[in-house]
């Protein structure tokens, strides 16, 4: 399991397609947490799989 | 302080395999190229009447089984029936196709919906059989001949309807409208089948519990058909069509619209009403949701297990003045999604769960039973989605944890002690929380609970005009003893 610093070296510039879920992560979060290690979020869906 | 009762509960299963095809999932996947491969494949998955009603989760639903007892029936469930189960129960009933076509004949005021002479007969006449009163709705079951049936089911804009076992269709529904969109036959058969349902529903409410039907004044439609025409889609009231339906003459109304957590904003809208004395008694219902027939029936065809998601299901809830008996909901309890809480979990279920408990000074070790989503994860499972309820559960309980009520390794032990396996059918609304009431109001009359606390999330982004879910949230709780309150004195 990478650790915090390996994350963010793993994602920092990437740009992202981010599918949420409303009984889970939703994408406003994920987008959020992604913004933080200066990822682009290109694309943000929220889905619910019921 | 007082507040308004759940005066009474309803809980109905429409078995309409035949209807499974208008599904918007199959119906999309039948239409593309090799759809007859499809519809042939699903068709041969549908399950007989026999197999839904003996289905556990269903005998749960209708009230005839306890949700806990599924966890120790051994899965899949549709493999272990319950023996000798039966269609009926004290909420309500599991109906088969046949009686069910002749509902939505009943409840059709147009004459779109047309029914072949022998089936229409057949139909009233199963009807004439049931315990319910249902002359009136009789007497609108009318029939057509075959030829006639046979031209109007292939007239362009109509839609066939079909019965197992007879090859050709036996009715079909017509278009309402050259040029409307809204109006095609596909919209009004799902808006028909949620009137239809939604009021069977109302109807083994008001006879099973001797109710009135002159003493409801208001009613409020949580389900989530878009009524309405080319000028105002969605504009509804199917609350006050059902009302009609089952013959309210004092009932207006109107529609809740809040996606799946509809319910639970109708039923805080209902005993509001009634706590400022506007109304006396208010009627919460919800109909079926024909479009999610047969949602997941890729993944099922998949894992060989026959199409579940094959039953339309309807629920009616009556909230009354506090009548000194009936379980209070707690209006100082309501939680509520705020627009600046923003959309992660512990945000969400801080609104919905702390917050409101903190309230009125309870813990979240003080409730007895959580209802959440309650989906029946037979269904969710086969297509990677999960258990749905478990997965909230489990959120409610890491709550609890940060909060210092419990031990990180108790959650499984909090999950299975204030939760119970999902066996709601995935029909939107109809999942959120609500299926619980039924059960909850039986245990806390029973005394094996205290305290009972509700919340649904809705998918408010599917509609694309915002990423926010929404949530809400109440709690109930049992009418102390005259001989507690004696020792509380």
């Amino acid at each position: 399991m990478p650790n915090g610093k390996e994350v963010k070296k793993m994602l920092q510039g990437k740009k992202a397609i981010i599918i949420g879920e409303r009984d889970g992560v939703a994408s406003p979060a994920i987008e959020a947490c992604l913004k933080t290690v200066d990822a682009t979020p290109i694309y943000s869906l929220t889905q619910c799989y019921v | 302080m007082s507040f308004p009762v759940i005066a009474a509960t309803s809980y109905v299963l429409c078995h309409t395999p035949q209807l499974v095809r208008y599904g918007s999932k199959p119906a999309r996947e039948i239409g593309k190229e090799g759809g007859d491969d499809v519809a042939a494949r699903l068709d041969a998955a549908l399950r007989p009447f026999e197999d839904a009603v003996g289905y556990p989760p269903n005998q749960v639903f209708i009230g005839n089984t306890a949700p806990g007892c599924l966890r120790g029936m051994e899965r899949p469930w549709w493999k272990h029936p319950i023996a000798a189960a039966s269609r009926f129960s004290e909420w309500g009933e599991i109906m088969p196709e046949l009686e069910f076509l002749g509902l939505l004949k009943a409840a059709d005021q147009f004459n779109v919906v047309q029914l072949r002479a022998d089936l229409a007969e057949a139909s009233s006449a199963a009807l004439g059989e049931h315990p319910l009163p249902l002359d009136l709705e009789r007497e609108r079951i009318t029939g057509i001949s075959p030829d006639e049936c046979q031209r109007l089911a292939t007239a362009p804009g109509s839609l066939p309807l079909f019965l197992a076992g007879d090859p050709v269709p036996v009715g079909c529904v017509l278009i309402g409208h050259d040029e409307d969109t809204n109006l095609v036959a596909h919209i009004l058969l799902e808006n028909l089948a949620t009137k239809a349902s939604g009021a069977l529903a109302v109807r083994h409410l008001i006879e099973r519990n001797g109710i009135d039907p002159a003493s409801i004044s208001y009613v409020l439609n949580c389900g989530e058909e878009a009524v309405g025409d080319r000028y105002q889609r969605g504009g509804g009231s199917l609350s006050k069509a059902i009302a009609e339906q089952v013959g309210l003459l004092n009932a207006s109304g109107s529609d809740t619209k809040a996606f799946c957590c509809a319910p639970v904003h109708s039923l805080v809208q209902a005993a509001a009403l009634v706590q400022a004395k506007v109304f006396e008694s208010v009627l919460v219902v919800g109909g079926g949701s024909l479009a999610k027939l047969g949602m997941k029936f890729r993944s099922h065809l998949d894992k060989e297990t026959p199409i579940l998601e094959d039953v339309l299901a309807g629920l009616a809830i009556l909230i009354s003045a506090d009548d000194g008996r009936g379980p209070q909901i707690r209006l100082d309890s309501i939680g509520r999604h705020r627009v600046g809480s923003g959309s992660s979990q512990q945000a969400i279920l801080q609104d919905l769960v702390r917050d409101p408990l903190r309230r009125i000074g309870w813990r979240l070790t003080d409730v007895d039973l959580y209802a959440t989503e309650m989906h029946n994860p037979e269904v969710t499972e086969p297509s990677g989605s999960g258990d749905v309820p478990d997965r909230n559960y489990r959120m409610i309980a890491s709550l609890a944890v940060i909060d210092g009520d419990i031990a990180r390794d108790q959650i499984g032990a909090f999950v299975e002690e204030r939760g119970v396996p999902g066996f709601s059918p995935t029909q939107g609304h109809i999942a959120a929380a609500v299926p619980m009431l039924g059960h909850a109001i039986r245990d806390l009359e029973a005394g094996r609970a205290q305290r009972a606390f509700f919340l649904a999330k809705g998918s408010l982004f599917l509609g694309k005009m915002t990423n926010m879910s929404d949530g809400m949230s109440f709690a109930i709780e049992r009418r102390p003893s005259k001989t507690t309150d004696a020792n509380n004195a």
